[in-house]
C-alpha cells in the first residue's frame, strides 16, 4: 500500500517535463559533404565558454592548415588553429553571428590546404598528458555549447567519477550532423570511447541515442558488441525522443539515475558526459594531431534551396555556407545558428561559423512566424513542462518588477534556457527572455 | 540583403497550441450540458445563454477600450464566462439580472483586476453569489423540467440539494418520495440551475477537457474524491446518499469546468492537490453542517482567494535539488 501511494507520489512530484517537438530530420540521409574551400576565413578568437584568446599571428604572415594562431595562458579557454592555408590579411574586432564583437583573423586562402608541419601525434598514457593533449587540439563540446573538453575531462582527484556517456541524443529539430557521425563514424566514435574509458578509468560507458535514430543504434550496437568482446563496460541505451533529452542533467539522469543538483556538475554524481562529435574527434586527433579546423554542420530550413550536410572549414561565412547550398529559393525572415530551440538569430549573414555551430537553418517567413503574443492565462503548461521543475511564468512575472527576492525563491538560476516552456505557451510569450533577463536581474543585484 | 533578418530569442518554433484554441475547446466542452438544459428548460435556456454570452463579450470590449488596452475579445474567454455564467442561473430568471450578472463577472472581476489571468476568484462564480445574494427568490426559482419557463409563475420545485439538507446520517427512506431517481439525477431530469443538473453531459465535457489535456484531473479528481469520501462518513455509509450529493448541486460543473479555471487555481500539481481537496472540504462542511443547501460556489471562491499562498507554500524544488538536502542530511549524521 505504502508502495502505492509513494509510486502515485513520485508520479506527481517528478512529472515528466520536456515537450515533444517536430523532429523535422529532413537530412538525415545526406551523407556529409566536404564544402569546397572558401576565398577567405574570419576565425574568432571566441569560439567557447572562457577567456577569448589573444591573436599570436599579425598581417601578413602565412600560415597553414593546423597552425595556432590564437591563444590564452588561462585554464578555462581552447586554442585557435588556421583552418586553411595562406595569408593573414587582417586582425581585428570581427562581428559575429549573435552580433558580438570580438578579435578575429582573416586569412585569405591560397587554396592549398598545405598542412602545418609542427603536426605530430601526441604521446598519451595518462590523465595528464590526455589533457594537455586535449587542450592543445583546440577541442570543445562540438555539440552547441562550446565548453572546452580539456576541462571536463580534468575531473579533480576527490571527484569518485565511474560512468562516461556519449550523448547522441541530437533532440534538437533538424539538425543530423550527430546522427551522421554515428552513422560514418562509428568506429572513430568507439576508439574514442575505448580511449578515454583506459585513460580516465571509467567503469562504464553508456552511449544514448533517441529512439528516432534506430539505424544509428544499430551501427553503433553492432561495434560497440565486438569491442565488448574484451570487457562488457560499453552499455547502448534508446531514449524517448523528448526534447531536452540531450541536456546534460535530462542525459545524466536517463542514462544513470542520478540527478545532478542545482549548480552542480555530472562528475558531482560521478558522470561525464561527451557529444559524439568531440568522442570521435579525440580519436582522429590522437592517430594524426591535426587540431579542430573543421566540423560538420547542418544546413536546413524552408528558405535554404538544397539542405545538407557539410563539412567546412571553421571561419566559413554563413553567406559562403548557403551559396554552395544553392543559395535561398525564397527570402529569409529568420536565419538561426544551431537547432530552432537553443539557437540563436543570426543578426548578419557574413558573420563566421564558430567551432560549436552545429546548423545553420533558415526560415522563411511563414516558419518564422510566431503565434500571438498574449497576456498569461496561468494554463500552467510552462510549469508542467519545465525540465528543470520551475515556475517560468512566476519568475517572468518577478523579473518585470526586478524582484530579485522573489526570482531567488523561485530558482531562476537553474534554469537552463531549453526552451520548452516558450514553446508549449499557449499564449505565446517569449518566456526564455524573461529568464534571462532574471538572471540578468540576479547578477545585478549579487554584484551590488 | 534588401529585407532586415528577424532577431529574436530562442527558441524559434512554438507549439501550435493558442489561447483561443484552448477557449475553443472549453466551450466545445460545454455543447453536451447546453444542449441538455435546451431540451430540459425550453428556448428560453438558449436565449439567457445568449443574452449572457453576448453582453459578456459586449461588456469585455467596451471595458478593454474604456482603459485603452488592447482588444481581448478574440480570445474567447469571455465567451466562456457568459456560458458558465448561464449555466449558474436558473432558466426563469430576468434578463435585466443576467446582464447585471455579465456586468459583474467581465468588468467588476475580471477587467478591473488586469484582465485574462489576472482576476482572483472566478468571475462567473462570484457573478452567480451576488446575483443570490441580491435577488435571492428569482435566483432560488427551480422550475422542473419541461416546463412552460417563459411563464412567470412556473412549476418550480426544491432541488434535490434541499431535500438533502434536512437529511440526517445519510438515510433517504424519510424522503425518497421527493428525491428524483438516481437515473434522473444524472440525466438531469431535476430542478436547478440550468447547466449543473446534467451531470453526465458536464463529465462527458470533463473527459474531453483532460483528454484534450486542457486541464489536469488533478482538480476535479481530488474535489470530487473529497466529497465522495466526506459523504461516505456523514452519510454513514450508505452509497445511494453519497451518490445523491456527487450528482446534485454544482459538483460537477463546480469540479470539472470552475475550480480548474486557470486564473483562480495553483498551476503547480501540488497546490493543485491542496485546491481539489480544500474545495472538496469546504462544500462538503457547507452541505451537511451549514445552513445553505450548496456549498460548491463558496467552496471554490475561498479557495480561490487562497492560491497565492498554495502555490508559495508549494513551490517545486528545482531538478536535483532533493538529493542535495538529503546529502546535507547525511553530512550532519
Amino acid at each position: 500500500m505504502s508502495k502505492i501511494v509513494g509510486g502515485v507520489l513520485t508520479a506527481v512530484k517528478k512529472g515528466r517535463g520536456g515537450v515533444s517537438v517536430s523532429h523535422n530530420k529532413n537530412t538525415a540521409e545526406l551523407p556529409v559533404e566536404r564544402m569546397p574551400i572558401p576565398d577567405k576565413v574570419v576565425i574568432s578568437m571566441q569560439q567557447h565558454i572562457g577567456v577569448p584568446c589573444t591573436p599570436i599571428v599579425k598581417v601578413g604572415d602565412e600560415v597553414a592548415v593546423g597552425q595556432k594562431i590564437g591563444d590564452s595562458d588561462k585554464f578555462v579557454s581552447a586554442p585557435i588553429h588556421a583552418t586553411v592555408s595562406g595569408k593573414v590579411t587582417a586582425v581585428g574586432d570581427i562581428k559575429l553571428a549573435n552580433g558580438i564583437i570580438t578579435k578575429g583573423v582573416t586569412i585569405e586562402s591560397d587554396g592549398e590546404m598545405r598542412m602545418y608541419e609542427g603536426i605530430t601525434p601526441p604521446t598519451v598514457t595518462n590523465k595528464k598528458e590526455l589533457c594537455a593533449a586535449v587542450r592543445e587540439s583546440g577541442l570543445v563540446g562540438l555539440g552547441g555549447a562550446g565548453f572546452p573538453t580539456h576541462v571536463k575531462l580534468n575531473i579533480p582527484e576527490d571527484k569518485e567519477i565511474d560512468t562516461l556517456i556519449i550523448n547522441a541524443a541530437e533532440c534538437e529539430p533538424f539538425i543530423t550532423v550527430d546522427y551522421r557521425e554515428c552513422i560514418e563514424n562509428a568506429e572513430n566514435i568507439l576508439k574514442g570511447v575505448e580511449i578515454l574509458k583506459d585513460i580516465l578509468g571509467f567503469k562504464q560507458v553508456v552511449i544514448a541515442i533517441e529512439d528516432n535514430k534506430p539505424k544509428a543504434f544499430e551501427i553503433m550496437k553492432e561495434i560497440a558488441d565486438r569491442d565488448n568482446d574484451k570487457d562488457d563496460a560499453i552499455k547502448l541505451m534508446t531514449l524517448k525522443s523528448r526534447y531536452p533529452q540531450g541536456a546534460e542533467k535530462m542525459m545524466v539522469l536517463s542514462a544513470t539515475g542520478r540527478k545532478v543538483p542545482p549548480g552542480k556538475l555530472p562528475s558531482d554524481v560521478g558522470c561525464v558526459v561527451m557529444n559524439v562529435a568531440s568522442t570521435a574527434f579525440i580519436a582522429r586527433y590522437l592517430e594524426t594531431g591535426k587540431p579542430l579546423v573543421s566540423r560538420s554542420i547542418t544546413v536546413d530550413g524552408s528558405a535554404v534551396r538544397s539542405p545538407k550536410n557539410l563539412r567546412v572549414p571553421i571561419g566559413t561565412s554563413f553567406a559562403d555556407i548557403v551559396d554552395y547550398c544553392g543559395g535561398f529559393k525564397t527570402e529569409p525572415a529568420k536565419i538561426i545558428s544551431g537547432g530552432p530551440m537553443m539557437g540563436i538569430a543570426v543578426c548578419d549573414i557574413d558573420a563566421p561559423i564558430c567551432k560549436q555551430n552545429n546548423a545553420l537553418l533558415a526560415f522563411d517567413e511563414k516558419d518564422a512566424a510566431f503565434k500571438k503574443e498574449r497576456d498569461c492565462i496561468r494554463c500552467g503548461k510552462c510549469v508542467d513542462v519545465c525540465p528543470m521543475s520551475l515556475m517560468p511564468t512566476l519568475i517572468e512575472r518577478f523579473a518585470r518588477t526586478k524582484d530579485a527576492e522573489k526570482l531567488t525563491s523561485y530558482n531562476t538560476m537553474v534554469c537552463m534556457e531549453c526552451g520548452s516552456c516558450a514553446f508549449a505557451c499557449p499564449s505565446g510569450r517569449p518566456l526564455v527572455q524573461y529568464m534571462r533577463l532574471a538572471k540578468q536581474v540576479l547578477r545585478e543585484e549579487s554584484a551590488k | 540583403m534588401a529585407k532586415k533578418l528577424t532577431v529574436s530569442a530562442s527558441p524559434h518554433v512554438r507549439s501550435k497550441e493558442t489561447t483561443t484554441g484552448i477557449m475553443l475547446d472549453v466551450i466545445i466542452a460545454l455543447v453536451p450540458a447546453l444542449i441538455m438544459c435546451v431540451v430540459y428548460f425550453g428556448l428560453r435556456a438558449l436565449v439567457l445563454t445568449a443574452v449572457c454570452v453576448a453582453s459578456c463579450v459586449v461588456f469585455e470590449y467596451i471595458s478593454r477600450k474604456v482603459m485603452k488596452r488592447n482588444n481581448t475579445v478574440g480570445d474567447l474567454s469571455a465567451v466562456v464566462t457568459g456560458l458558465i455564467l448561464a449555466f449558474n442561473l436558473p432558466a426563469t430568471l430576468p434578463f435585466w439580472m443576467a446582464i447585471i450578472g455579465s456586468l459583474i463577472a467581465i468588468v467588476v472581476v475580471k477587467q478591473m483586476f488586469g484582465g485574462i489571468g489576472q482576476n482572483f476568484v472566478n468571475p462567473a462564480m462570484t457573478a452567480r453569489i451576488i446575483l443570490m445574494t441580491s435577488f435571492p427568490t428569482a435566483m432560488a426559482k427551480w422550475v422542473v423540467p419541461f416546463t412552460d419557463t417563459w411563464s412567470a409563475d412556473a412549476v418550480t420545485s426544491a432541488t434535490p440539494m434541499a431535500t438533502l439538507a434536512g437529511v440526517q446520517g445519510g438515510n433517504l427512506t424519510t424522503v425518497t418520495s421527493q428525491l428524483p431517481s438516481l437515473t434522473d439525477m444524472l440525466i438531469g431530469k431535476h430542478g436547478g440551475s440550468m447547466g449543473e443538473v446534467c451531470s453526465i453531459a458536464l463529465i462527458i465535457g470533463g473527459l474531453y477537457l483532460i483528454a484534450r489535456k486542457v486541464i489536469s484531473p488533478i482538480i476535479p479528481f481530488t474535489f470530487i474524491g473529497t466529497v465522495a469520501v466526506f459523504m461516505l462518513f456523514a452519510g454513514k455509509g450508505h452509497i445511494d446518499f453519497v451518490a445523491y450529493e456527487l450528482l446534485g448541486g454544482g459538483l460537477m460543473l463546480g469540479a470539472f469546468f470552475m475550480a480548474t479555471d486557470y486564473s483562480t487555481s495553483p498551476i503547480n500539481k501540488k497546490g493543485k492537490i491542496i485546491f481539489g481537496i480544500g474545495c472538496g472540504l469546504i462544500t462538503s462542511v457547507i452541505r451537511i453542517f451549514g445552513s445553505l443547501p450548496e456549498g460548491v460556489s463558496f467552496s471554490i471562491i475561498l479557495m480561490n482567494i487562497l492560491v497565492p499562498h498554495i502555490e508559495n507554500m508549494t513551490t517545486p524544488k528545482p531538478f536535483g535539488a532533493v538529493k542535495e538536502k538529503k546529502a546535507k542530511g547525511e553530512a550532519k549524521a
